[in-house]
C-alpha cells in the first residue's frame, strides 16, 4: 500500500529552501559573544525544501487527520468538544498576540484583566478559594496539585504522611501523579456499581494518608454518590481530597467539587473550556484550592490592587511551591477558555453539564435498545459511559477493537478502547453537549451496521479500516520498536 | 477458556505461584491476565535481593491496552527477575505459566503457608465471578 504522504525529510535537496523566511542573521560579531561550548559543530540536519513543498506537505498532513471540525469524535474521558471559532478570533487580537511575556504591567493591564477574571470564574465554577493558571497541561496541574497537598503537610510538621490513595476507577495520570511527587500509591476497589469500596477506603487511610485522587463522575461514567461520605473519612484520618477535573464537563453549572468537599482540583481547560485539544496540546491545567492550601498556590498569579492588575511573585505568595512554566503558562489556550466562560455565561455554563449528560443518556438508551450492553446498566450515565463488547468477542470472535477501527470507515473517530481497564472489551464513549440527535442517531446506526457485518462477514470488520490513508497499524511493533529517529536511506 | 493449571497456587490478581523443590517459588501473572491485557511490549522485573511484601507492586506488565502492577503473593526476597522478558516479553503471552515466569522469591519465614492463596478451583472461580 502506497503511503499516503512521504517524510519531509524524503522531499530534501540540499542547498533549498526558502530565504525569505530564515531567520536575521545575526553577524559575526553577535556569534562572537557566544561561548564555544554552547556553538555547534555541524548544522543541524534539517530537511531542505522550499516555502511551497512545506506548505503543501503540512497541508497534505493536516487532510489526512480525523479532527473535532470534520468528524464526531466520542473519546471518552476526553471530551473532544467543538471549539467556537469565536475563541480563536478574539484570542488572535494582535494586542493579545504581540504582548511580549516581559512587557511591563501596564502595558499589558487588558491581558491581566482577562486572566484575573478567568481565576475568579474558575473558583466560582469550581467552588474553589484560589486559581492558579500557569500549569501547562492536565497531568502539569495534577503535579502542582500533589506537591500543594504534600508542601501543606509538610508546613504542619506532618512528614509521614506520603501514601495517596487512588480508587481503580480513577483516571490514570492520578497514580503516575503520586509517583512523580514522590509518595507511595494505594489503590482501592470500587463496587459493582461503580462507587468507591468505602470499607476498603476506611481501611487504607491512617496516620501515612496525604490524601485521595478522585474522578468524579469516574473514568466508568458514573457519578460517586458517596462522595459527602469519602470526603468525611478522608478529612478525619488528616488527609486531602484531590478532585481530577477530566469529567468536570459532566457536573459544570451543577454541583461544585468544592462543595463536595474537595480541598484541590486541576481543570483541563482544552476539555471542559473548549481549547484545542489533541495532538499533544498546548494544553491548560488550571489549579483550585480551598482555604487550606491557597497559600502554596504555583507562581505568577494576577492579582488585584484597587483598579490594577498585576503580578503576584514569591513576595506575595512566600509558601508558593515555585513556578511550573516560565511566565504565565499558556496564555493563547488561557484567553480561548477565558472568552468561552464570557459567552457561556452562568446559565451557558449549567446548559454545558445538562447537555452533556443527555447526549451520553440519549445515546446509552439507544445503544441498548439496538441490543448493545451497557458496563453498568443499573446506574445513569454521567457525560460518558461504557459499553462492553464482551458477549460479541466471545459470540463473534470480533473485538472492541475492531469495531473501533470499523468506525473509522464509517466516518467517526473511535471511541476510547479498553480504558478502563477493569470492563473487558469496553468503549467508553463521551459524545459531549455540542453534537446534535441527528449525529447521535447515526453513530448508532453505525455500530449497529458494525455488528450485522460481524454477524455476516466478520472479515470485513477483523482487518478494518478499509477507507483510510493507512490501514491497520502494527501498534505492538511501534510499542516494542521505540526508535523513531530518522535516518537517511542509501539512495536519498 | 483461559487455562488454569492444577498444580500452582493463585492470587485474585491473577498471579500464579509455584514451589520449586528447592523451597524457592516461582511467580507470574496468569493465562487469563496475559489474555485481558493482550500483546506485552514491555516487562519491568525486580532485582534480585529486593525484600517484598504480599501485595506490594514489584513488577509492571505493558501492552498496548494498559500499563499494571503485578504484586508480591507473599513475603519474601525476590532471588532472581526473568532476564529474557526485557528482549523478549512477548513470551508472557506465548508461555505465562512457563518460560514466562516474571521472578523467583525465596519466601520469608512462615510466608508460603500463611499467605491467602488461591487453589486452582477457587481461582477459576473468581475467573468465572468476573465473566471471564
Amino acid at each position: 500500500m502506497p503511503v499516503p504522504e512521504k517524510l519531509i525529510f524524503e522531499y530534501s535537496h540540499a542547498g533549498r529552501g526558502a530565504s525569505d523566511q530564515w531567520p536575521h542573521d545575526p553577524g559575526p560579531a553577535a556569534l562572537a559573544e557566544l561561548p564555544l561550548t554552547l556553538r555547534r559543530a555541524r548544522p543541524p540536519e534539517l530537511p531542505e525544501v522550499g516555502e511551497l513543498e512545506a506548505v503543501r506537505h503540512f497541508t497534505r498532513l493536516s487532510q489526512l487527520n480525523f479532527s473535532i471540525d470534520t468528524h464526531f469524535y466520542p473519546l471518552g474521558s476526553c471530551t473532544m468538544k467543538y471549539n467556537p471559532k469565536a475563541c480563536n478570533q478574539y484570542a488572535m487580537l494582535p494586542e493579545f498576540l504581540a504582548r511580549h511575556p516581559l512587557a511591563p504591567e501596564s502595558h499589558g493591564q487588558g491581558v491581566l484583566a482577562c486572566l484575573y477574571e478567568l481565576q475568579e470564574m474558575l473558583k466560582e465554577v469550581t467552588g474553589m478559594q484560589g486559581v492558579a493558571l500557569s500549569p501547562m497541561a492536565g497531568a502539569h496541574g495534577e503535579f502542582a496539585g500533589v506537591a500543594m497537598i504534600r508542601a501543606y503537610h509538610r508546613a504542619r510538621g506532618d512528614l509521614e504522611r506520603n501514601e495517596i490513595i487512588v480508587p481503580e476507577a480513577a483516571h490514570g495520570t492520578n497514580p503516575a501523579t503520586a509517583t512523580m511527587c514522590g509518595c507511595v500509591v494505594r489503590e482501592i476497589p470500587v463496587d459493582r456499581l461503580g462507587d468507591v469500596d468505602l470499607a476498603a477506603l476506611q481501611a487504607a487511610v491512617g496516620p501515612s494518608t496525604a490524601g485521595i485522587m478522585l474522578t468524579n463522575p469516574s473514568t466508568l461514567g458514573v457519578f460517586e454518590r458517596r462522595i459527602g461520605e469519602v470526603a468525611r473519612i478522608v478529612h478525619q484520618a488528616g488527609g486531602l481530597l484531590y478532585y481530577d477535573g477530566a469529567n468536570l464537563n459532566a457536573i459544570l453549572g451543577k454541583v461544585r467539587p468544592g462543595d463536595m468537599g474537595f480541598d484541590v482540583i486541576h481543570v483541563n481547560l482544552h476539555k471542559t473550556f473548549s481549547t484545542p485539544h489533541g495532538g499533544g496540546g498546548p494544553g491548560a491545567g488550571a489549579v483550585g484550592v480551598g482555604a487550606r492550601l491557597a497559600p502554596f498556590l504555583p507562581i505568577p498569579l494576577v492579582g488585584k490592587d484597587g483598579e490594577r492588575y498585576r503580578w503576584l511573585t514569591e513576595a506575595d505568595v512566600p509558601q508558593s511551591i515555585g513556578r511550573l512554566s516560565a511566565f504565565m503558562g499558556n496564555t493563547g489556550v488561557l484567553l480561548r477558555a477565558y472568552i468561552y466562560m464570557r459567552m457561556l455565561g452562568r446559565e451557558g455554563m449549567q446548559r454545558v453539564g445538562e447537555y452533556a449528560t443527555l447526549n451520553a443518556n440519549y445515546l446509552l438508551a439507544r445503544l441498548q435498545a439496538a441490543g448493545f450492553d451497557a458496563a453498568y446498566p443499573q446506574r445513569r450515565a454521567s457525560h460518558e459511559f461504557i459499553v462492553t463488547l464482551k458477549r460479541q468477542a466471545r459470540e463473534l470472535n470480533v473485538t472492541a477493537m475492531d469495531f473501533a477501527k470499523r468506525l473509522l470507515d464509517y466516518g467517526f473517530h473511535a471511541p476510547t478502547t479498553y480504558f478502563p481497564l477493569l470492563v473487558p472489551e469496553c468503549l467508553l464513549i463521551e459524545p459531549t453537549e455540542t453534537e446534535s440527535k441527528d449525529v447521535l442517531d447515526a453513530f448508532v446506526s453505525a455500530m449497529s451496521q458494525i455488528r450485522k457485518e460481524a454477524e455476516q462477514e466478520p472479515a470485513r470488520v477483523t482487518s478494518a479500516p478499509h477507507t483510510m490513508p493507512v490501514r491497520r497499524l502494527d501498534d505492538v511493533r511501534a510499542a516494542r520498536q521505540l526508535d523513531l529517529t530518522w535516518k537517511p536511506t542509501a539512495q536519498s | 477458556m483461559s487455562t488454569v493449571p492444577a498444580d500452582l497456587k493463585y492470587t485474585r490478581s491473577h498471579e500464579w505461584v509455584r514451589t520449586l523443590a528447592d523451597g524457592t517459588v516461582a511467580v507470574g501473572i496468569t493465562d487469563h491476565a496475559q489474555h485481558a491485557l493482550g500483546d506485552l511490549v514491555f516487562v519491568e522485573v525486580p532485582e534480585a535481593g529486593r525484600a517484598v511484601k504480599a501485595g506490594e507492586p514489584c513488577a509492571v506488565v505493558e501492552s498496548v491496552k494498559a500499563a499494571s502492577d503485578v504484586y508480591a503473593p507473599l513475603a519474601g526476597e525476590v532471588t532472581a527477575g526473568n532476564p529474557k522478558l526485557k528482549e523478549k516479553p512477548e513470551t508472557l503471552n506465548t508461555d505465562p505459566y512457563g518460560e514466562g515466569w516474571l521472578m523467583r522469591l525465596k519466601p520469608a519465614p512462615g510466608a508460603l503457608t500463611g499467605a491467602a492463596l488461591l487453589s486452582a478451583a477457587d481461582y477459576q472461580k473468581v475467573l468465572e465471578a468476573e465473566g471471564g
